[in-house]
């Protein structure tokens, strides 16, 4: 997209992301990717709630796919393509989650969201759930203790309308 | 966590290679259930060797008509491959009855087999645990035991096995693949995972240097009358209390051939041929659903906070009768039990 500078005569266009690899230091076994996200990179939107794959506050999308990144080694996933709640957001606009989560009050702290959504979004890859039902069912992994439950489920069937 | 050592096998013989060789090290594949335990300081292996990239990820024809499920295929991809949601849908289901789809797109199917019991006690290292420290005596039998097992249980431990797949695959007469330094070699999925006795410490019979490699389904998917019912505190996301897997061969009303298996009650996944035996070349109606209930449960003994779970599980399994009769499996996502 473009975007007018103060003096509303240039235009700067931001460009898409784009994928790098960078090998620094390496990384010890134990560390998990959760760890790695948050202490090596500085990606702090991925939280730590549990630790131990009950609460999906973790979760990011590892080949597209959701998981717990508390329950993963890093060293695992070497060379894998990762995607945290920082890098669903492209060409300087919201993804349609993110912006669905607003639209609904989807969260009151906010803690569970960076995992909600990028869960939301592996749900949304995945085709299955259809119904109301089917979100909540396939979404029990994150869980959200202001109870933000019935505007997350909206603001996930807002998202899956949209093109 | 403590610290360890890393390396990847590079083949299902390297695996095994690199197994024997360290008695102290451990196979990780999806780490669901490993990791979480290294973290609460139950298991402490000094070396993992990463078994996530061999080549064992496919779902393959059999020659005698069955499934090949490859031991590192995840649990969501197994749920929804298509040849198990058509044919082998109980496997399906009970799959999706248990975890979170997080953990089901990370945990293996050989993983599944090998997970290790949720007793509280097993996890709190305060507290005596034969399985966890043999000999130290067990918290469960006098303690909080609402969660534990009344079938199969013995003075040393009353763990359950926590598995919803497990309990499908032992009604479908899976068989396990497995291979060591000797070879590859096959047992049933009911001779995979033991019973306390007075080696609780023991889950399976899986040697300490061999490997899961697949897993196998016969032919007979018992696709038309099903059900996994899985009664448990919270509607999702949340250990069984009592699970029923039932599939049936109806000629008519008439029960032809007869599965049941049940979770959340044993050490293992409980499955009964004697009640099994009562059912086949009955009329599929409620006292002959009762009467394979109650062969089911006539040894079961509560330990006071889960005796609950002996009339539970007896009406479980009148109700999974019922539901697999009908044509009506138990639905994943409506709780609503039908």
């Amino acid at each position: 997209m473009a975007r007018t500078t103060a003096a509303g005569q240039a235009n700067l266009s931001i460009p898409d992301l784009i994928p790098i690899t960078l090998i620094v230091n390496g990384a010890e076994p134990w560390i998990t990717l959760l760890d790695v996200l948050r202490e090596h990179l500085d990606l702090t939107g991925t939280k730590k709630g549990c630790d131990h794959g009950q609460c999906g506050a973790c979760t990011v999308l590892v080949e597209g796919r959701r998981i717990n990144s508390c329950l993963t080694l890093a060293v695992m996933k070497d060379g894998a393509s990762i995607t945290t709640i920082e890098g669903l957001a492209g060409n300087g606009t919201l993804h349609p989650l993110q912006q669905a989560f607003i639209d609904h009050d989807a969260f009151q702290c906010g803690y569970c969201t960076p995992g909600q959504i990028c869960s939301a979004a592996g749900l949304i890859a995945e085709g299955k759930a259809k119904t109301a039902d089917e979100i909540r069912e396939l979404m029990s992994g994150n869980i959200c203790r202001c109870a933000a439950y019935p505007n997350i489920v909206a603001a996930i069937q807002q998202a899956m309308r949209a093109p | 966590m403590i610290n360890f050592q890393y390396t990847r096998a590079s083949d299902v013989a390297d695996a095994v290679r690199q197994i024997a060789a360290d008695p102290t090290s451990k196979f990780i594949a999806g780490g669901t259930n490993l990791l979480d335990l290294m973290k609460d300081d139950i298991e402490r292996p000094s070396r993992l060797i990463d078994i996530s990239r061999l080549p064992l990820k496919s779902v393959d024809s059999t020659g005698d008509g069955g499934l090949r499920i490859g031991a590192l295929v995840p649990n969501a991809d197994l749920a929804w491959h298509p040849l198990i949601e058509q044919r082998y849908p109980l496997l399906s289901r009970a799959i999706l009855a248990g975890a979170s789809q997080q953990l089901r797109n990370m945990a293996s199917t050989g993983g599944n087999l090998l997970q290790r019991t949720r007793c509280f006690y097993f996890y709190d290292t305060a507290t005596p645990c034969n399985k966890r420290e043999p000999g130290s005596g067990c918290s469960a039998i006098e303690g909080l035991n609402r969660g534990h097992a009344i079938l199969g249980t013995s003075d040393a431990c009353i763990a359950t096995h926590p598995s919803d797949m497990c309990v499908a695959l032992a009604a479908l007469d899976a068989q396990v693949r497995v291979a060591g330094p000797a070879g590859e070699r096959s047992m049933a999925l009911t001779d995979f995972h033991r019973l306390p006795g007075d080696t609780p410490q023991r889950d399976t019979n899986l040697a300490p240097d061999e490997i899961v490699t697949a897993v196998e389904l016969p032919a007979q998917g018992f696709a038309s009358h099903y059900t996994y019912l899985k009664i448990r505190d919270r509607h999702s996301y949340a250990f069984a209390l009592v699970s029923v897997a039932v599939g049936l061969e109806l000629d008519g009303n008439r029960i032809r051939r007869a599965r049941l298996a049940l979770g959340g009650v044993a050490h293992k996944p409980w499955r009964d041929r004697s009640a099994e035996a009562a059912l086949e070349g009955q009329a599929a109606e409620p006292a002959v659903f009762a009467h394979a209930a109650e062969l089911v449960l006539r040894g079961a003994r509560g330990f006071g906070h889960n005796t609950f779970k002996i009339d539970l599980a007896r009406r479980a399994i009148i109700r999974a009768l019922t539901q697999a009769a009908r044509g009506t499996p138990q639905s994943i996502s409506s709780k609503k039990i039908a």
